[in-house]
Parts: structure tokens; C-alpha cells; sequence
């Protein structure tokens, strides 16, 4: 990322420029399998050499607990909801993400700034605040999205993790029950993503294809935007 | 939930009055909101306080982060921005749109003033607090940083605390001489404040009693034609009952 370049509003007191890494996020609605995929993904650059780090949703050291807390106690509002979001996502950028891509590693993330835009505008109807909010990220050099439609994500979520409270946007009363709820939350979710997905030209991914079909799918969005990844085409054809 | 009302324009379209105080620590600001709290009491209304950094949610997480000393000027200011937001939603809007009177110490202008200091841009600052809405009344306490420091060094409090004196700025080791620095350039960023979103500038070097004089005058103003509202007479009202929050630790 040579010419890292930050969303919106920056960081003042921080320069992008000489971030020798590559950033590359994963996005997608809940259920898809982008944690499954980005184990492979790391593995698959670990094996070539590539330093890599991962970096997810509400992982950070600083917000984790107070997230899980938050969530646990249904007292949300969605500006502090958004608002937790971001501080979780501005403390893994500045002592992860930003480190990291300084030091030369592929950064693989698990949701991007992306999935708070989705969440804030389903609850808002609004998406200037929400993005200005996030004008402190970077661009990242690569955006996968992995689409599902909602009946499918449906099945997948109830054949293995079952739906959850947040996951079902009970906060916003959209259904009757759990499962109406999931899949007017979803599909509001996946619509959104779908409008993003030209907007800001995500690759898109279909999630229902077969795990093997999406990695290959991934792994070649991916390939372009790797350091020296001209000299490995040409040792390749080389040693063919 | 309604769109965000822009902050310096429009007043908001509740019933009730919202009153706020700003200035740096050592100002008296906090003294005069007191008192002003004790006189609105006495004549019969029914008042809510609320105080920057307080909220359950990430009060917590902020003295954490204050203590490992890892927060960054931009994690710094949005957990004040979600406590804010999360004031905002259940102490201050509820009493609001029932038409009684909030008291706040501290608004977003904190925000604008401090972390634009600790180093994030200004503009964004400012859209992050886009959601908030304009007080009915918002007083400035100007105070000369030397008044401050003294006031400080004599109180109670004796020692300055490692943020509030600007220390994670590495502004100079000694903690007077950071908080020197650190609150003058905050004063400096609260005169661009004043001005830009038209706070009444109150003189802090006066005596506590002429101050609070002058602030009730321009309050009893203010609230010519406020119907004031209470359900009760002498207890407090509960409008909003927590759910429990499990502890993260």
C-alpha cells in the first residue's frame, strides 16, 4: 500500500504513506464462512512466504469485553452501538493493522468498515454520519465480499450455530419471532452490501459455491495485488 | 431513532431545557452548575444531571485504557463519544422530550476543544458529534490558566491527574508544566469554540457568589415561558430502568 490513503477525515498525526504491507478485507453478512476462509487464505500465504496477520470484528484488546458486555445487556442505542464498533476498529488499526503494514505483513480482515456502514444505515436510514465516523480508515488495497442470499444463509445458520439475538437485529423488532427477524435483518443487510458491493467495487464472491470453488475464487482476486507477484508468475513458468 | 439534527443550527424540538457548562478543570464550572442545580431545585423544578465520562457502559473501558496507558488520541475520543452517545439516548433526550429541565457538565464542545488538541482533525471531530443536539443554554467559564493551576494545587484534588494534565502528549516531564501546556492550548481551542458556536462567555476569576448571581439572571431569563413538568413531588423518578450488565471482569 505505497500510496495508503485513509477514508475520509484521517488521522492527523499519522502518516499512510509508507505502509509497505497490503490490506485485504473480507466482508460479508454473518454465516458465510469468513473465518474458514481466511484460516486458508493465511495458510495459502504463510506457504509462499508471505508474512500475514489477521485482524477481526470487536477483537481489539481495548473494546472486546466492553462489546460483549454492551451486547449482553440489550441497552444499545445505535449511535453507541456504531460508536463501539469504530473505537474497536480505530485501536486494531492504530496498534495492529497500521504496525503491521508498516513491518510489510498481508493483513487479512475479518469484516471491514464496511459491515458497520451496513449495520448503522439498517438502524439509521442514514449513511453519511456513520461514514464520516470511519474517515480515520484506510482503504483497504482489496475488498472480497462473500454473497449469500438469505434463505440460504438461513438453513447454513440454523443447521450449525443458530440464530442469535443480534444476529436476528431483535433490537429493531422487525418480526414477529427469531426467525422472521433474522431474515428481515439479514436480507436489509445483504441489500445494503449489495448496493456497497458496486459502490466502493467489491469482488464479489458466491458463498454458495463449494468451499473449494470460493477459496480458488478468493485466492485469485488476491494474487494481483501480492508484492513480487509478477516474479512468481515468471518462476512458475519457468519451472513448467 | 430520528436523523441527526445538525449541531449548530437548529434548536431542538423537545419540551424540556437543556443547560450546559464548559470550561477547563479548575474553571468553577462545576461549582456553578451545582449551585444553579440547588436553585432550580428550590424553586420547585425537577432536574436531571448528567456528566461527561459517566456513563455505565464504557466508563469502565476508558479508565482501563487510561490506566495501560493505550489509548490513542482517536480511541480516546470516540469512547467520550460513546459514552456521550449513550448519555445522550438515556439520561438526557428521555427528560428532555417530557419537557424537564437536564443539566449537563460538559458537552460535546469538550470533545472539540480536547481531542482536537490531543491531535484529531477538527472537521472530524465534529461530524462525529453530528447526532448530538444543540443546548438551550451553554456557558463558557473563561479562566487565565495560572487561576486554574492555583485553584487546582489548593483544592482537594492536590495532585493533576496523568491525562488531564496532557501527559500521554509528552509535552514536558514535569506534571504542572504538561498541564500548563496542555490547558492552555485548550483554552486556545475553546476561544474558536466560543465564537463559533456562540457560547455565553462567563468570567470565572469573579467571586462563586457573583457568578452564580449572573448565571441565574441569564437562566431565569432563559426560562421565561418554560412550562416546567413533574410527575412527583420529592421523589425521584425512574424513567428508565437498566438492564444488568454482566461485569467484563
Amino acid at each position: 500500500m505505497a500510496d495508503g490513503r485513509f477514508f475520509g477525515d484521517g488521522l492527523t498525526y499519522l502518516d499512510p504513506s509508507d505502509l509497505k504491507g497490503k490490506l485485504i478485507a473480507i466482508e460479508g453478512t454473518d454465516g458465510v464462512g469468513r473465518s474458514t476462509h481466511i484460516e486458508m487464505l493465511q495458510e495459502w500465504l504463510e506457504v509462499q512466504g508471505y508474512g500475514v496477520i489477521t485482524t477481526g470484528w470487536t477483537r481489539s484488546n481495548l473494546m472486546s469485553k466492553t462489546i460483549e458486555a454492551a451486547k449482553a445487556g440489550n441497552i444499545l442505542d445505535h449511535w453507541s452501538l456504531s460508536l463501539l464498533y469504530a473505537t474497536d476498529f480505530a485501536d486494531r488499526l492504530e496498534h495492529q493493522i497500521i504496525p503491521a503494514l508498516r513491518s510489510g505483513f498481508i493483513v487479512l480482515a475479518d469484516r471491514y468498515i464496511y459491515t458497520a456502514f451496513a449495520r448503522d444505515f439498517v438502524r439509521s436510514g442514514n449513511r453519511a454520519w456513520i461514514r464520516d465516523v470511519f474517515g480515520f480508515a484506510l482503504i483497504p488495497d482489496l475488498v472480497c465480499y462473500l454473497r449469500i442470499d438469505v434463505d440460504t444463509l438461513a438453513l447454513r445458520v440454523i443447521e450449525t450455530t443458530g440464530m442469535n439475538y443480534w444476529e436476528s437485529g431483535m433490537d429493531l423488532r422487525l418480526g414477529a419471532d427469531l426467525y422472521e427477524s433474522f431474515k428481515k435483518y439479514q436480507s436489509l443487510l445483504i441489500e445494503e452490501f449489495d448496493k456497497m458491493a458496486e459502490e466502493f467495487r467489491f469482488n464479489v464472491v458466491d458463498a454458495r459455491k463449494s468451499p473449494e470453488d470460493i477459496q480458488e475464487e478468493l485466492r485469485a482476486h488476491i494474487m494481483p495485488v501480492l508484492p513480487g507477484h509478477k516474479r512468481m508468475v515468471d518462476l512458475e513458468r519457468v519451472s513448467g | 431513532m430520528t436523523e441527526p439534527h445538525g449541531v449548530k443550527d437548529a434548536a431542538h424540538p423537545y419540551p424540556g431545557k437543556l443547560i450546559i457548562v464548559e470550561g477547563i478543570d479548575g474553571s468553577g464550572k462545576s461549582t456553578q452548575l451545582l449551585l444553579l442545580h440547588k436553585w432550580l431545585e428550590s424553586k420547585g423544578y425537577k432536574v436531571f444531571f448528567t456528566e461527561w465520562n459517566s456513563s455505565d457502559l464504557v466508563k469502565d473501558t476508558t479508565k482501563r485504557g487510561k490506566k495501560t496507558k493505550s489509548l490513542t488520541p482517536t480511541t480516546f475520543s470516540l469512547l467520550h463519544a460513546t459514552d456521550f452517545a449513550s448519555r445522550l439516548y438515556h439520561q438526557i433526550l428521555p427528560p428532555l422530550k417530557a419537557g424537564m429541565l437536564v443539566l449537563a457538565d460538559r458537552y460535546m464542545y469538550t470533545a472539540f476543544a480536547r481531542d482536537v488538541v490531543r491531535g484529531v482533525s477538527r472537521e472530524w471531530v465534529r461530524k462525529l458529534y453530528r447526532f448530538a443536539i444543540k443546548p438551550d443554554m451553554a456557558f463558557y467559564y473563561r479562566v487565565p490558566i495560572e487561576v486554574a493551576i492555583s485553584r487546582l494545587l489548593r483544592g482537594t484534588r492536590g495532585q493533576f491527574k496523568y491525562y488531564e494534565a496532557g501527559m500521554d502528549m509528552n509535552l514536558s516531564p514535569d506534571v504542572t508544566e504538561s498541564f500548563r501546556l496542555f490547558q492552555s492550548q485548550i483554552l486556545a481551542e475553546y476561544e474558536k469554540i466560543v465564537e463559533e458556536f456562540g457560547l455565553l462567555t462567563m468570567d470565572a476569576t469573579l467571586d462563586i457568589e457573583t457568578q452564580q448571581e449572573q448565571m441565574r439572571t441569564l437562566v431565569e431569563d432563559a426560562l421565561r415561558g418554560y412550562k416546567p413538568k413533574r410527575g412527583t413531588y420529592g421523589r425521584r423518578t425512574l424513567f428508565w430502568r437498566r438492564f444488568d450488565v454482566p461485569r467484563s471482569e
